[in-house]
């Protein structure tokens, strides 16, 4: 795909000069995958779990459903890339076309706003991290994944890979093989993190694939909200971004994970995202996904401990030459365990949207309840929604709901807008950004404000 | 201020306007009356440009002197036509503040766009929650249209066209909404298409125009209300 075909002014289409001082060769082997662990002074157990799973992303076959994968060629991509040393501590620090990036995209506001820490991803090394003061008093551990396996080797062993083993998907291999960068976070018993923790994901390497890893662990009773915003600049040949979440909510603990992914359009974006939720426990997904080429994504919920609760809500956009294949999966072990997907799709100049779902509930989840909903917005002849809900109840006392809806966007709805003095292309920004309201009245508002901006900015070249 | 020459409207190939000619004058109020199907929403769908709504060649919308045939519903509002509809829809996730937002952009801040919402919905006896929701969702027909006025008074256009304002709403409603409409009338022209004498006691029309198979078959003022009350629309030939 070449980069005139975009008939969209990307806001982030920019990129900086690469900085980075070790940079692997193109295509992936054994000895790249023993030398990436050797440079990060890995224990010899990651080392073999990387080796491992190398073994079995070769011996895994791509898979045959959702989207088109055949065009990633995975010898073309580099597989590490280190861009500093190691990681800053403070924005001083940084390199000035690093920090020119990220002035672009934002971040030092971010942090003003927030004051909660940023870890940014700079082409799969963490170089910017700051902590607050506050959450280090609190015991609260977020590092970037690297530090994380340095410092709480015990911890990371414990948990890592327990969720989404090396032998799950393709992609989930290729990520265990060759990860870096990514967050560790660990909040300890009863400790409720009031800011969320914010996280910068970039990729600025041509053919340069992210393969970040993150674990989150909330012990019992404690919150944390995580966000991971992504922005990406434009190259003429494909990207691949494999990326792994694991996380563990204990007993009464909650933790959200929200997710603004607006890769550019030549991005494959195939991410195993997993939870396990013991008793009386919440997980809550909230995944927006308008960027990329190709997404395949389903962030997923194992309902372990009895009165367990997983929800997903996502917001699905594909425009022309792209393919959202989203939705969630919901695995109910125990009694009273309950979980909701809330799914809003929009396609439009001949972009794909599918919701893909899965709820099964198993023979030990007596009086569970499952809700399911998906929405469809179709903006023109063009497009395509496509809807594959799969449910295995195997238990009789459970509570199942499910609604879909497809719609179009009403013409006399338009007409009301226009008659207000509304431009068209705005009035219908206005109207699909009231399709997704239900999802983004619970994303922060500065993410908000920007999803209705780049949602805007693709309708306004849907008329021009 | 909006004055229709040779007007023909067509829905797909049936005629619903026949040669309309009219001179609306500004700072006067009219009523339109007429019974159902006469081609009284039709009117305010073909000024205000609706793209269901064919005009022949020869028809002529003239708006401060200018031929507004061409312009989208958009561009028409922007001159100042406003159209406050039978039916309100129900816009899902969209605030009425939210829309007027956008309609005003660059003409009002959004601070002081909030707190004119609220002065006005507060005279209106609109719901706090009715301006903060969606517009229109779980909204009473009277409350409906009470939001109608309220988009009306804030965008603040030349000419008001009110369609069955008075429609589907209780004694109370009906008292606000005219009270409002006298309050702002001035250097505006209003034009109410209503089916009913009630909301004429409360303003009072400069003229009275009876619309009937797409054409004005009668022009009175007042009393010409007060008849078609006592004896019906058959009685005009």
């Amino acid at each position: 795909m070449s980069s005139k075909k975009l008939n969209f002014q990307y806001r982030y289409g920019f990129s900086v000069p690469e900085v980075s001082i070790f940079k692997a060769k193109k295509g992936l082997s054994k000895k790249l995958i023993k030398k990436i662990s050797q440079l990060k002074n890995e224990p010899s157990w990651m080392t073999e779990l990387r080796l491992k799973a190398y073994q079995v992303f070769i011996n895994k076959p791509m898979p045959t459903w959702g989207a088109d994968l055949s065009k990633i060629n995975f010898d073309e991509i580099i597989y590490y890339l280190k861009s500093t040393d190691k990681p800053k501590s403070s924005w001083e620090e940084l390199p000035e076309e690093i920090k020119e990036t990220y002035d672009k995209i934002g971040v030092p506001e971010a942090e003003k706003k927030f004051l909660a820490g940023v870890s940014a991803q700079f082409e799969s090394e963490v170089v910017y991290k700051s902590i607050q003061k506050q959450l280090q008093k609190q015991g609260v551990v977020f590092l970037d994944m690297d530090s994380g396996l340095r410092e709480y080797p015990e911890l990371v062993k414990e948990y890592f890979s327990k969720i989404v083993s090396i032998y799950d998907n393709k992609f989930a291999a290729l990520n265990s093989a060759v990860w870096s960068g990514g967050s560790f976070v660990y909040v300890p018993k009863g400790v409720k993190v009031t800011l969320p923790l914010q996280a910068y994901f970039r990729i600025n390497a041509q053919n340069f694939g992210q393969f970040e890893r993150t674990l989150i662990i909330a012990d019992e009773g404690s919150y944390v909200h995580y966000i991971e915003g992504c922005t990406a600049p434009i190259y003429t040949t494909s990207s691949l971004h494999a990326a792994v979440v694991e996380i563990f909510v204990k007993k009464k603990a909650r933790v959200r994970y929200t997710t603004v992914q607006n890769w550019s359009k030549n991005v494959f974006n195939l991410v195993t995202k997993r939870s396990r939720v013991e008793e009386e426990g919440v997980m809550e997904w909230v995944d927006c996904n308008l960027g990329s080429q190709v997404t395949m994504k389903y962030p997923s919920c194992i309902l372990a401990g009895e009165g367990a609760r997983g929800e997903v809500l996502s917001i699905a956009y594909a425009s022309s030459d792209q393919v959202q294949d989203a939705g969630a999966k919901m695995i109910h072990l125990a009694r009273n365990t309950s979980s909701r997907i809330i799914s809003k799709s929009i396609s439009s100049r001949g972009g794909r949207t599918s919701y893909r779902g899965l709820v099964h509930v198993g023979k030990n989840a007596y009086n569970s309840s499952v809700y399911v909903s998906c929405d469809a917005l179709i903006l023109d002849e063009k497009s395509r929604s496509d809807t594959y809900p799969t449910m295995k109840i195997e238990n009789n006392q459970v509570d199942v709901q499910h609604e879909a809806t497809v719609e179009k966007l009403g013409e006399e709805k338009i007409l009301y807008l226009q008659s207000r003095g509304i431009k068209k292309s705005d009035a219908e920004g206005l109207l699909v950004n009231g399709f997704i309201e239900p999802i983004t009245k619970e994303i922060p508002l500065e993410y908000t404000v920007e999803l209705n901006r780049l949602i805007n900015l693709e309708m306004s070249g849907s008329v021009g | 201020m909006l004055t229709l020459k040779n007007l023909d409207v067509f829905v797909e190939e049936k005629q619903i306007i026949k040669d309309l000619n009219y001179v609306f004058e500004k700072n006067k109020v009219y009523a339109v009356m007429g019974p159902n199907g006469s081609g009284k929403s039709t009117l305010a769908y073909a000024i205000i440009g609706h793209p269901h709504y064919r005009l022949s060649e020869k028809s002529k919308i003239i708006f401060n002197n200018k031929d507004i045939k061409e312009d989208g519903p958009d561009k028409r509002a922007k001159k100042g036509i406003f159209v406050s509809f039978q039916q309100p829809l129900s816009l899902q996730g969209v605030s009425v503040f939210q829309l007027l937002r956008l309609a005003l952009t660059g003409k009002i801040d959004p601070l002081t766009l909030k707190k004119k919402i609220e002065k006005i919905s507060q005279e209106l006896e609109i719901k706090k929650e009715l301006i903060e929701r969606s517009l229109n969702d779980g909204a009473s027909g009277g409350e409906r249209k009470k939001l109608e006025l309220l988009q009306g008074v804030i965008l603040n256009p030349k000419l008001m066209i009110f369609d069955e304002i008075d429609t589907g709403i209780d004694v109370d409603s009906l008292k606000k909404i005219s009270l409002m409409i006298n309050k702002i009338k001035k250097n505006k022209t209003i034009v109410l298409i209503t089916h009913y004498n009630r909301i004429l006691k409360y303003i009072k029309p400069d003229k009275v125009l009876i619309l009937k198979e797409g054409k004005i078959i009668k022009e009175g003022d007042y009393l010409l209300a007060e008849e078609i009350e006592k004896k019906g629309y058959s009685f005009l030939k």
